[in-house]
């Protein structure tokens, strides 16, 4: 039931590995265990989403239209049957770009108070 | 990998089906990721962890999506929902209410240390099952005995407590100093008695209830320490009791210690001692009945005249109400179980008409790939809010209801006046509201689910025969268990309306009565009561409108004790229960007063002092079992250690209530007891009976009782309709339970058949429709409907005739020998569900005449 009436600020704020997941399939559609390894590339290994958190925030993100699930699949000699890949929607793009908006905010709002050393 | 594919259990099914392929995929390529021991421990220590965790969180989302659902789907059909919450909240509220006086007074176990091992020990002599003792044989039962750990005793007592603000008259009790210890309760505040306190000539000690230092002295701390007057004799407070203390029953105010003298021990037939023990641990309840009958054996043989035939009950302290008050009280669960059963067959009903209304939208969802797991799921949820809802408004129910149970109460408890909706009541709601929505939102949701995708196919004329089988199964069971609760309420209107038209033997319309209870030894001597009666009496008779006034021991139905031997000359003196007699002592007048006839001979008057010849006037029933045809009067018995001689005959007066037996009844006049004698029968109820309202007498009443001495206290004003009204009140309340539950199960059952028919119609308006374009009559078309519905009532009522036989079988000892077959009463309940059936079945019928076939045939 993905919900077409939503302003993509009524989700914020995104869940970390929501926004990550987002990130991930950003730039192309993506499987499972592609994200996860996308995500750990991205963070150095620091954050290693585990299956399960992976699936229930997939699963989320498909009912709030964040994200679908595609049916082109790459090159048979590339693919695994079992494996889904997953695209960014036009939607999950504005919820990503409104959470992104929020966390600069909040960046500058740090580094006012002098919490954030440096120049951006 | 395989353990893996079991940890995934954890999660929803439809997760599983969904992903689990692919998780399991990613976990292998970890797994052969982590080289080495210690990594592959990580990674399942890490799994093991997270599993379990992230199930929880994938059903959390499930489950307020679920919610949302249902909170839509509710709101869309607020009719339903409301329907479902109210009869649910009917059926909780019921079964609460139930559920809280039945466990504070059967199941909860006594507030006091190790309650199972309290017993209560009684004299069992002929006529008398539970006798109290005589000080003499509580003291040999007790250095007899082995089997207890301890062994105490007190008798209830009523005590005028001066020197704190107004003159009060309070429940007591006297204790000996070892049965608080026995009983394993602790004081809240100061101690408790010691042995030294106990004995003859000891310095007077006492207790406060909680209440009672609430009330009178404030909650004052200080207290201890602190001199008040019983009775005329300097008392120190030594302690408070707890909150939750109530002995022997919710009414005892204070406790004074027993003090024993020497000259207690004398009289082996003063029976006025209630004996609890606590078992010795190992020792059974049945060794140590073995034990004190071969006690009271013994004892008879050593007192063979005293101990004639006494021999020992002993009984667990819990028991000690009546069989009536327990049977009651199962009743009433069984009854509020019925409720909530019919509660449940009404909200299954609801449901499976639901489901079959929804199977459309349900194949859609299937259809759009939802599992059946995930429909069946959200129906449960959707079932389960719905019982939450009603179970949480069936509390509110219940709160309200469980005043209305108090009385319900047996009075002879050691445990509080009436219960609280506590936590285990709150948990009891909980338990069976989940079960409910749980047991009845399962099969329909099953039943909806199994349908496949043929309802897209089959058009709007749904649901099947087996369907329509269960639905009319349940309804019969409605029809069923309200026959069983009408007859059973009915029964128990009859055996009220019965008992409530007894004779009391007097006429209590207009009678004013109170207390004055004059204290020893203050009143020790006849003459100082005389002139206290006699200012009261005086005083009282002077008001206007007052026709005459009395006082008496004891009024009757307030006290049922009393009871003497009665010995005719020439016999040999034996007490049992054919041949004794209630004994009292009142003032002239008080047969005029009370409304009681003098069928013979004289009223007592004011000659018959201590140096006159000792006269009694005997009721009817007297004369009868000793003189039967004869005159009496003049004759002469053995009464109370003196003889006696009949001087006037009255009416028969119900001394024990209306519904039990009483002894016959002998009256003596108020200037014949000796100085110092039997103080317990002083008169000390004052009975006005005057035209109008005698209420309004009451200020110039306590006007002239303070006139006459202004350290007495008044208590108990009671109009005498009060009094034999609150005899029965234990009835009118079972009535009233019984009765609104038999309503609501009617009321129910008649919903589930308005409903069902209704159903019945909509579904078939097709049908209907063709037989009204075919020419068939509004006459015929009402009957086919009314056939169902009758079929409906008849398949209930019979079979509910029988099961109301049984359980009018198991309530017969409440029935005041009402017959448990009484035509009238199961005439009525039958004709009573018969007519409610064709009130359901009026309204669809209506709808069905209406029903106009060109529409109903083109909208197929």
């Amino acid at each position: 039931m993905p919900s077409r009436h939503r302003s993509p600020e009524s989700l914020l704020p995104l869940p970390s590995a929501t926004l990550h997941i987002l990130l991930a399939v950003a730039a192309e559609d993506r499987h499972g265990y592609a994200i996860i390894q996308d995500v750990a590339a991205r963070t150095n290994g620091e954050l290693k989403l585990s299956a399960g958190t992976l699936y229930r925030s997939i699963q989320r993100m498909l009912e709030q239209g964040l994200i679908v699930e595609t049916q082109e699949r790459p090159a048979p000699e590339l693919d695994d049957a079992r494996r889904r890949y997953y695209r960014i929607t036009p939607f999950g793009g504005e919820v990503a770009r409104a959470e992104a908006r929020r966390l600069t905010q909040l960046v500058r709002m740090a580094r006012d108070r002098g919490f954030v050393e440096g120049r951006a | 990998m395989r353990l893996y594919k079991l940890l995934l259990h954890f999660y929803p099914a439809s997760f599983r089906a969904e992903y689990g392929d692919e998780m399991c995929a990613i976990w292998v390529r970890r797994r052969r990721d982590a080289s080495g021991p210690m990594a592959a421990a990580a990674l399942w220590a890490a799994t093991l962890c997270e599993v379990p965790l992230n199930a929880a969180a994938v059903h959390g989302d499930i489950l307020r999506q679920d919610l949302r659902y249902t909170a839509r789907t509710l709101a869309r059909s607020p009719g339903f929902a409301l329907t479902a919450i109210l009869v649910l909240a009917l059926g909780v509220g019921a079964n609460t209410a139930a559920f809280s006086v039945t466990d504070f007074v059967l199941i909860r176990p006594l507030p006091f240390a190790e309650p199972d091992r309290l017993l209560k020990l009684w004299q069992r002599q002929p006529g008398y099952s539970r006798m109290e003792l005589s000080p003499p044989n509580y003291r040999d039962w007790k250095r007899m005995s082995q089997s207890f750990q301890g062994i105490g005793a007190f008798w209830d007592v009523s005590v005028n407590l001066v020197g704190q603000g107004e003159p009060e008259r309070l429940d007591a009790a006297s204790v000996t100093a070892d049965l608080f210890p026995l009983l394993g309760v602790h004081p809240l505040l100061g101690r408790l008695f010691t042995a030294e306190e106990d004995r003859e000539g000891a310095a007077g000690t006492l207790l406060l209830s909680h209440q009672l230092w609430r009330t009178l002295f404030g909650g004052d701390a200080s207290v201890i320490g602190r001199r008040v007057n019983l009775d005329n004799e300097p008392y120190t407070v030594i302690g408070v009791m707890p909150p939750d203390f109530h002995f022997p029953t919710h009414t005892a105010e204070l406790w004074t210690p027993m003090r024993f003298t020497e000259q207690s021990f004398q009289d082996r037939d003063n029976n006025y001692l209630e004996v609890v023990a606590r078992l010795k641990p190992g020792v059974s309840l049945t060794q140590a009945r073995a034990e004190m009958n071969v006690v009271a054996g013994q004892l008879e043989r050593q007192y063979p005249k005293e101990d004639k035939q006494v021999g020992a009950n002993v009984i667990r302290l819990r028991d000690e109400m009546s069989q009536q008050s327990r049977l009651l009280l199962i009743a009433l669960s069984a009854a509020a179980g019925c409720v909530l059963l019919i509660a449940c067959a009404n909200l299954a009903n609801l449901l499976l008409a639901r489901a079959l209304a929804r199977r459309k939208e349900l194949a859609v969802r299937a259809a759009m790939g939802a599992g059946r797991e995930r429909l069946v799921r959200q129906m449960v949820t959707e079932s389960l809010v719905l019982a939450a809802l009603g179970g949480a408004l069936g509390v509110l129910v219940a709160f309200a209801a469980v005043p209305l149970l108090a009385k319900l109460v047996p009075s002879s408890l050691p445990i509080a006046e009436a219960p609280t909706v506590d936590f285990r009541v709150l948990v009891f709601a909980a338990l069976i509201s989940g079960l409910t929505g749980i047991g009845f939102g399962v099969v329909p949701a099953l039943r909806a689910c199994r349908s496949d995708l043929s309802a897209l196919r089959e058009g709007t004329r749904t649901g099947g025969g087996r369907k329509e089988r269960l639905r009319s199964a349940l309804v019969i069971a409605e029809v069923m268990v309200s026959v069983v609760l009408l007859v059973s309420a009915g029964l128990l209107m009859r055996a009220m309306w019965r008992v409530q038209a007894t004779d009391p033997g007097f006429r209590p319309e207009g009678v004013l009565t109170l207390q004055t209870a004059l204290p020893t030894p203050k009143y020790d001597s006849t003459e100082r009561r005389a002139q206290f009666y006699d200012r009261v009496l005086s005083g009282a008779a002077a008001l206007p409108g007052v026709s005459s006034a009395a006082y008496i021991t004891s009024l009757p139905m307030v006290w049922g004790g009393g009871i003497w031997a009665v010995v005719l000359q020439g016999e040999t003196q034996e007490r049992t229960a054919s041949h004794t007699a209630s004994m009292r002592f009142v003032t002239p007048g008080f047969f005029a007063t009370m409304g009681i006839p003098l069928h013979r001979g004289r009223d007592v008057n004011e000659t018959d002092t201590l140096d006159a010849p000792f006269v009694a006037v005997v009721s009817e029933s007297f004369v009868r079992r000793y003189w039967p045809d004869q005159n009496p009067l003049g004759r002469h018995f053995q009464f109370a250690f003196h003889d006696r001689m009949v001087a006037g005959v009255v009416g028969d007066v119900r001394v024990r209530g209306l519904e039990r037996p009483s002894e016959p009844q002998v009256y003596l006049p108020y200037r014949q007891v000796q100085d110092g004698w039997v103080t317990g029968y002083l008169p000390k109820h004052l009975v006005v009976r005057a035209a109008g309202d005698p209420q309004r007498l009451l200020p110039a009443i306590r006007r002239i009782v303070r006139g006459a001495d202004t350290e007495q206290p008044i208590s108990d004003v009671r109009m005498m309709t009060d009094i034999i009204a609150e005899t029965t009140a234990s009835r009118r309340a079972q009535v009233r339970v019984l009765g609104a539950f038999a309503a609501l199960a009617f009321l129910l059952a008649g919903v589930g058949i308005h409903g069902l028919l209704s159903f019945a119609v909509s579904r078939r308006t097709q049908e209907i429709g063709v037989r009204i374009a075919l020419g068939a009559r509004p006459g015929q078309i009402v009957k086919m409907i009314a056939r169902q519905g009758a079929a409906l009532a008849a398949a209930g009522v019979l079979p509910g005739a029988v099961l109301a036989y049984a359980a009018a079988r198991a309530i017969e000892a409440l029935l005041a020998g009402v017959e448990p077959g009484d035509p009238l009463t199961f005439t009525s309940a039958m004709g009573l569900c018969l007519a409610m059936t064709v009130l359901g079945s009026f309204l669809p019928a209506l709808r069905a005449v209406r029903i106009d076939p060109i529409t109903a045939i083109r909208s197929e």
